[in-house]
């Protein structure tokens, strides 16, 4: 912050010829604090590692009165290789704007291109097309579980009644997961027109974005981003000279990970303890306040723009945004096309862990998701093939395990958040995550016996099988994949006296 | 004496004293008198009019709600993946054992989404990043003098 | 009205659509436990004893909040169902303190007679002991939080039937609690209309009249279906 005040300090000197200006992440997180150099069409990426904001600010000073920042590189700084991996392997689009554009300004992100889009749609007004493309693109949701995002448009459209809602699920709750901030701090009105695109495609009158209160920056660029965008008419009625109104709420959450579920989502909408209850009936034919909704993730809706600028054929397979963490030499956020090869992201783009120790395993999914082990570090990460390999896609969190992480004491750790966060509705979640956190502490005291461990196995089946929601059915996903790819790290644990027989 | 916490009063205008709006108004009122005490929480329920039970089963729902007066200050150490895998759950037990004072309260919270600080703590709000426990129990001493 | 024909087990059902799963079941005469739901009170589906196997789906469906469809075909006995409702009502016992012996309700508890039926003698789970209170303020019932198995039947009564809403579900996860008011004292609630609905619904012994003693309460959950029936042929004056 104190960077850009003192840059944009010089900048403002009558005849700098350059403008300074504050924008979204740009991604390569562990290289912080970042800025970039714009000249012409060359963008470079500037990491600042050991100058300060001052010094900074003199160099940018000197620089200017020799002419061109072309070359500019400041003491304490270094230039990012634009050709390195973590760069070159990625396909921003959905990204395409975080870091480029200020994302307090709408004028900036307009210039940029922010809602010809929806400006399009309005004109063409067929909102089964919009509803056709989407299908036809085969996106699906990018929220964890995937369900093909086009039906989920098309049965809400097709829902009787005038009143409908939309609602954009902005509750990111998964650790190490932090792709839906960086798209919501670095380009708000992607996800703003995302969602008035949707609006109209399937008749929705009003909008809720639901964000995790934890997020106190997102939260204030998107009122702001409400704000301008209502001002300008890109929200609020009659958009863009059209028939079509459509109105944006903000609620916040208050530090419940279940809220990410969908019907505990709409519960606390509406001001009630954010318990799901049971599907059917589905958001789509009872949602909030009863009313047909529609709820998609951040990530989706910021999907919509995108792919009616760049149409079908240009979109391809589309793209899916990861946070990369843990034991990483390069952390952050990154795109790449569905189907890249995990050891692509990991080990490539990534760096593999510091020190080169070797992967253990790369955790996908959150505590609803699972541990791929390092032998299949070629598969492709797309919906069908993590799936087979116990996990999920989840929302894009990637966290990184070297040789020296338990698996045991990962499976514990994810054991223990879900326990934290259940609900308590239902017997399965509610009391079979303490035991199976019990069963996992025991092992790791080295008390456990086999019989425990039969027991660890039974009872994950059945909160699987039994809970209520995706919290407690996905609940033992950690524990299934670790004793399915790691059973060593289980059977070293076990009491000496069993471990020998 | 029944109090009239008038600081509530824009907010519950604004959300038109609906039910719907109770987390809102729920934090905002914590945001103005920091923490929800009991007449605070009977405020809320007459104003929306809703029974007390449901006022208070869903304030306790939630994490952020805090139903005692606040500390002085706040060290809330990140529980996240990325934090956990570098030693969070270390440092937080290490904070507990040498730090014991009723002006700091230790805590946990979920992950904050600025993994690459790992692992990071949150002091009165603000992120502190690539913590250790020694440097930041004397950080911390320093603060509390 | 249309009728929808399953068949359940080795039975055809007809059954008028729009019922659910749970009383097509009753109605053909198969016993399936429940503990959270009760005729008269809207269903939530927690207890998840009531589940079901449905061809053609792959997961498990609680009876009480399915629809029927016709040509269902419905498994409600199956051996990886009954493994899966004793292991339920075991990790129920180990949640709470849960001692026959002493309880009001012995010999007259839902939570009991299911163990019996489940075939369980003791839990497979550690038992958690927690510390938990019993509130004696009001002046008429008491409200033992050691025998509480959250079945949120005391919340719906006072909520859908008496009006009052002095409960609700405090807290959450393994700290949650049936709470009224505030949180705080019963007797302190003034919202309690003393009509002791809660009390014929409860379950177990959790909910029940002061001065009972050990095997003494017997709750009237049967009564609730007859009090809802009346009133809404408006025999029974709210």
């Amino acid at each position: 912050m104190a960077l850009l005040d003192r840059c944009a300090e010089v900048a403002q000197q009558p005849g700098s010829g350059i403008t300074v200006k504050g924008v979204g992440c740009h991604g390569p997180c562990s290289d912080g604090p970042l800025f970039s150099v714009a000249c012409g069409d060359e963008v470079r990426l500037i990491s600042v590692q050991s100058s300060s904001a001052s010094e900074l600010a003199m160099e940018l000073q000197e620089a200017l009165s020799r002419g061109s920042l072309r070359e500019w590189v400041p003491r304490g700084c270094r230039s990012l290789d634009p050709q390195s991996p973590f760069l070159a392997l990625q396909r921003r689009i959905v990204l395409e704007r975080c870091g480029q554009i200020d994302p307090e300004d709408l004028s900036d992100a307009e210039s940029a291109g922010a809602y010809q889009q929806l400006n399009a749609v309005l004109a063409a007004n067929n909102p089964e097309a919009v509803i056709d493309l989407v299908r036809r693109s085969g996106l699906r949701g990018r929220g964890g579980a995937g369900y093909p995002t086009g039906l989920k448009w098309a049965t809400v459209a097709a829902m009787p009644g005038a009143e409908k809602r939309l609602v954009c699920n902005a509750d990111e709750g998964d650790p190490g997961a932090f792709m839906d901030r960086t798209i919501l701090e670095g380009d708000p009105h992607s996800v703003l027109e995302g969602m008035a695109i949707a609006a109209f495609a399937v008749g929705a009158q009003h909008g809720f974005i639901y964000i995790r209160a934890e997020y106190p920056l997102a939260i204030a660029r998107l009122r702001r981003a409400i704000a301008q965008a209502q001002q300008q008419g890109w929200l609020g009625t009659t958009i863009a000279g059209s028939r079509f109104s459509f109105d944006l709420e903000l609620r916040v959450g208050a530090g419940a990970y279940v809220c990410g579920e969908e019907t505990a989502l709409i519960h606390s909408i509406e001001g009630q303890r954010g318990v799901p209850r049971p599907r059917p009936p589905y958001p789509a034919e009872h949602g909030v306040f009863g009313l047909p909704t529609l709820i998609n993730n951040v990530e989706t809706y910021a999907n919509i723009p995108v792919l009616h600028r760049l149409g079908l054929e240009r979109y391809g397979v589309g793209t899916k945004v990861f946070s990369l963490t843990g034991h990483v030499s390069r952390s952050g956020v990154i795109e790449v096309p569905i189907g890249t090869s995990l050891r692509t992201i990991v080990e490539t783009m990534a760096g593999g862990p510091p020190d080169h120790k070797p992967i253990k395993a790369v955790q996908t999914g959150g505590p609803s998701g699972g541990c791929i082990p390092a032998a299949a570090l070629d598969t492709p990460v797309d919906y069908d093939s993590l799936q087979a390999l116990g996990t999920i896609m989840g929302s894009g969190g990637m966290v990184v395990m070297d040789s020296t992480t338990n698996m045991v004491d990962v499976a514990a750790y994810f054991m223990a958040f879900s326990r934290e966060e259940s609900c308590g509705k239902c017997i399965p979640c509610r009391t079979g995550t303490v035991q199976l956190e019990l069963l996992l502490r025991k092992l790791l005291a080295r008390k456990a016996t086999v019989a425990d461990l039969e027991q660890l196995e039974r009872l994950s089946e059945t909160v699987r099988d039994a809970s209520l929601c995706g919290l407690g059915q996905s609940a033992p996903k950690p524990v299934l994949s670790t004793l399915r790819h790691f059973r060593a790290d289980y059977l070293a644990l076990l009491q000496p006296l069993e471990a020998s027989r | 004496m029944p109090q009239d916490f008038e600081q509530l009063d824009p907010v519950l205008r604004r959300h038109q004293f609906r039910a719907d709006a109770l987390l809102e108004v729920l934090a905002a009122a914590q945001r103005s008198y920091g923490y929800l005490s009991a007449p605070l929480l009977r405020h809320v329920a007459t104003s929306l009019r809703l029974p007390l039970s449901r006022v208070q089963g869903t304030a306790s729902f939630y994490h952020l709600f805090r139903f005692t007066p606040p500390p002085r200050h706040q060290c809330l150490v990140c529980t996240g993946t990325a934090c956990h895998v570098q030693g969070a759950g270390g440092l937080l037990q290490e904070l507990k054992q040498h730090l014991n004072c009723p002006e700091l309260d230790i805590g946990e919270v979920r992950c904050v989404g600025t993994c690459s600080g790992a692992p990071l703590v949150l002091v009165d709000g603000e992120i502190w990043n690539h913590q250790r426990a020694p440097a930041l129990i004397e950080a911390l001493q320093e603060l509390l003098q | 009205m249309s009728v929808c024909t399953l068949r359940i087990d080795d039975q055809d059902v007809a059954i008028a659509a729009g019922s659910t799963v749970l009383q097509a079941i009753r109605s053909a005469a198969i016993a399936v436990p429940t503990l959270c739901h009760l005729d008269g009170l809207s269903p939530v589906g927690a207890c998840r004893l009531c589940l079901v196997e449905v061809e053609g789906s792959e997961r498990l469906l609680a009876a009480c909040v399915t629809t029927v469809q016709d040509g269902m075909r419905i498994h409600t006995n199956s051996s990886r169902l009954q493994e899966m409702r004793r292991t339920l009502i075991e990790l129920l016992f180990s949640e709470g303190n849960h001692i026959c012996a002493i309880c009001v309700a012995n010999g007259q508890c839902e939570l009991q007679d299911l163990a019996v039926r489940v075939g369980m003698d003791h839990s497979r789970f550690s038992y958690r002991y927690p510390n938990r209170c019993v509130d004696l303020s009001h002046p008429q019932f008491g409200l033992d939080h050691n025998r509480c198995i959250l079945c949120t039947r005391c919340v719906r009564v006072c909520d859908e039937v008496e009006g009052a809403h002095v409960w609700d579900v405090g807290w959450r996860g393994e700290h949650c609690q049936i709470i009224s008011g505030l949180a705080e004292p019963w007797g302190a609630v003034e919202a309690c209309t003393n009509c002791g609905k809660c009390i014929e619904v409860c379950p177990t012994g959790a909910l029940f009249h002061k001065g009972e003693g050990t095997d003494e309460k017997h709750g009237h959950p049967g009564r609730l279906a007859a009090l809802v029936q009346g009133r809404s042929r408006q025999e029974l004056e709210p």
